[in-house]
């Protein structure tokens, strides 16, 4: 049996603020996580990232962040996704004051 | 200090230039990320978690108010209204906008700040001793040869693409406050038979491999340096291994071929190089010496000083524990804390850096000095001035007395900010300070260096804490190992792992069951931590972390 694939979001950070960005379904980068396309098949997830990578006027480092289904749209499975999606923990700076 | 000479300000401005135009073609999709990367590096830009950080140099960490007052501008401009001081002694930057880089950059220029060779495979920042010329335990002021070096590292041709990065540290003191012994190169000023020179310490570092550093000559005559310290670099830069990132550094170098050999091929090249320095580099260290000449020491009472101390117990209280001997007869070195309890170690706001330039300007001979544990130095005051000094500090939030005790910690960014790290540093720091300073134990503990690290590569120092706190990802969760007995002094020494990390929740009891531990164990409130665990040895240490164990042999037996 093949190996299940853990769904995934593509997600960098943007050119000009360097903050955290996520694609979504219709092409476009998200601030939000929530809004990201979830990717559950691996060679449409890599064909997506290269999509991602090909663009590099508007995102840096792009990448395959390991997700999982929520209520309200994919959530992070790790500790780092979660820190990227909200900001840092000592300031209400990044996203969480932006929401 | 220092001024730039007209090359100086060319040179600065037609780097920033440069960068502007890099940024810009990287705007506009001439430059892919991976062309402009090495570009961006070389000018102190990084790519953080949530945004770009800008690494701004403090050369040898000293300031004068007009900077420090640059960096604040900068800081409420540009960024969220707060920098961050760095164990290098820089400046961060933690949210510029790319596009505006090229104008924080020039507005840097203006004060002869810079952010070259903040990043990248090149001679970083020299460090110094943040007591520098102000300590009454110093040989001679090390910062005219860590300027010179600066001068001679700057661009350097050779130098530009070394097998990794390389850290410089000078100390003139026998006291070692600049970590000497855990830097690329380690240079500590020694006299011999009346002459100056230097000792030269190799191969230190933290990181993923700690290694103390190794003498690699005992006495080299002051005006060798250069030369000297070009064929170490030049040595490695042929012999230092590009195969493997984690075996590049010197360390490893010296470590695979040993001392001896690492000396024999430097003796070697120094006499080829030392004939090629004809005098110059000597003639213009003079020039900047004379730029470093000391202020003129006011002579005046000390009165105000006198009554203050006996009759306000907050204001002794502070000076007990924040002041260090000044050379100079009724002057003081004034370290203001950036620890205050519950707060980010390093963290300055603009509001709290523009009273440090004030103070520096009205009381300071106009310097200031970053040390690499993090707080900001007022090198020279006078004590007559002391207690004004404390009273604005106080409404700014900086009179914290807690300089060398439990909540002063080095905490490295972490995974608050940092892409490399593994775990968070910050919320550790500010548990471990608040609940000392609830428990009220903080100077009944005493001198004791806590050291926290986001990740294995040890920007917090923790191989080279009392108490060493390193975040690690364990099976996705944030652990923390604990070292225990390190020393960043002359008598440096690396901390012992004790054993199983804890979770996050879990590190702060074992803190405290550590720190009862000693307070049960010393003999007496003048045996410090580390004395303590060097007399005892980690075992009752450990037994105090690990008190499940203990119970699990008591029940075996």
């Amino acid at each position: 049996m093949p190996r299940i694939y853990t769904p995934k979001v593509v997600t960098a950070n943007a050119l000009i603020e360097g903050d955290v960005i996520y694609l979504t379904a219709n092409d476009s980068w998200t601030r939000d996580l929530s809004s990201a396309e979830i990717l559950t098949d691996e060679a449409h997830a890599q064909l997506r990232l290269l999509e991602a990578d090909s663009r590099q006027a508007e995102a840096v480092g792009a990448y395959l962040a390991d997700v999982k289904p929520g209520k309200t749209g994919p959530e992070p499975t790790h500790f780092r996704e979660d820190f990227r999606r909200t900001g840092p923990s000592n300031y209400f700076h990044g996203k969480q004051a932006q929401r | 200090m220092y001024r730039y000479s007209d090359f100086d300000a060319a040179f600065v401005a037609s780097r920033n230039s440069q960068f502007r135009q890099q940024v810009e073609r990287r705007i506009d999709g001439s430059l892919t990320e991976d062309e402009f990367r090495p570009l961006r590096l070389m000018n102190g830009l990084y790519l953080q978690l949530h945004a770009y950080m800008l690494r701004v140099a403090i050369p040898y960490g000293t300031l004068s108010s007009a900077q420090m007052r640059q960096l604040a501008y900068v800081a409420q401009k540009w960024d969220r209204g707060y920098g961050h001081f760095t164990t290098r002694q820089n400046m961060q930057f933690n949210w510029p906008k790319l596009s505006d880089v090229p104008d924080i950059l020039d507005a840097l220029a203006k004060v002869q700040l810079h952010a070259i060779q903040t990043s990248g495979n090149t001679i970083r920042n020299v460090t110094a001793d943040h007591f520098a010329g102000a300590s009454a335990d110093e040989i001679a002021d090390p910062r005219p040869v860590a300027e010179l070096i600066r001068q001679w590292s700057t661009d350097h041709p050779e130098f530009q693409f070394l097998p990794r990065k390389f850290k410089i540290a000078i100390t003139g003191s026998p006291n070692d406050r600049a970590v000497t012994k855990a830097h690329d190169i380690g240079l500590r000023m020694v006299e011999q038979d009346g002459e100056p020179g230097f000792e030269v310490i190799v191969g230190g570092g933290l990181g993923r491999t700690p290694m103390i550093g190794k003498v690699v000559r005992e006495f080299l005559p002051r005006a060798d340096l250069l030369p000297y310290l070009e064929a170490i670099v030049s040595v490695w830069n042929l012999l230092g291994r590009r195969d493997n990132k984690f075996k590049s550094r010197i360390k490893i170098t010296v470590h695979e071929h040993g001392i001896d050999d690492i000396r024999a091929r430097v003796e070697e090249r120094f006499e080829t190089l030392k004939p090629a320095f004809n005098g110059i580099d000597q003639t213009i260290l003079a020039g900047i010496e004379a730029q470093f000449a000391p202020p003129e020491f006011r002579v005046a009472p000390t009165d105000a000083y006198d009554t203050a101390y006996a009759n306000d117990p907050v204001f002794r209280s502070w000076a007990d524990t924040n002041l260090a001997a000044h050379r100079a007869e009724g002057y003081a070195i004034v370290q203001v804390s950036l620890k205050k309890q519950g707060e980010t170690p390093g963290d300055a706001s603009a509001e709290q850096m523009r009273l440090l330039a004030d103070l520096a300007e009205r009381y300071g001979h106009d310097e200031l000095r970053i040390s690499h544990e993090q707080n900001v130095i007022l090198p020279h005051v006078h004590k007559s001035d002391l207690p004004a000094i404390h009273a604005e500090l106080k409404a700014q939030r900086l009179a914290t007395a807690n300089i060398g005790l439990i909540s002063d910690i080095i905490a490295c960014p972490g995974m608050d900010y940092c892409t490399l790290a593994t775990a968070r540093s910050i919320p550790i720091a500010q548990e471990i300070a608040t609940r000392f300073d609830e428990l009220k134990l903080e100077h009944d503990i005493g001198a004791l260096k806590i050291k926290i690290s986001g990740c294995i590569n040890a920007c917090g120092h923790h191989h080279v804490g009392h108490i060493g706190i390193l975040g690690l990802d364990r099976a996705g969760v944030e652990n923390y190992q604990i070292t225990l007995g390190g020393d960043h002094t002359e008598t440096a020494a690396l901390g012992d792992r004790t054993g199983r990390g804890f979770a996050a929740d879990e590190v702060i009891p074992a803190i405290e069951r550590l720190i009862h531990a000693y307070l049960d164990l010393r003999d007496d409130r003048s045996e410090s931590f580390l004395d303590a665990y060097r007399r005892l040895g980690a075992d009752p240490f450990k037994a105090a972390l690990y008190p499940e164990k203990q119970e699990s042999r008591a029940n075996a037996a």
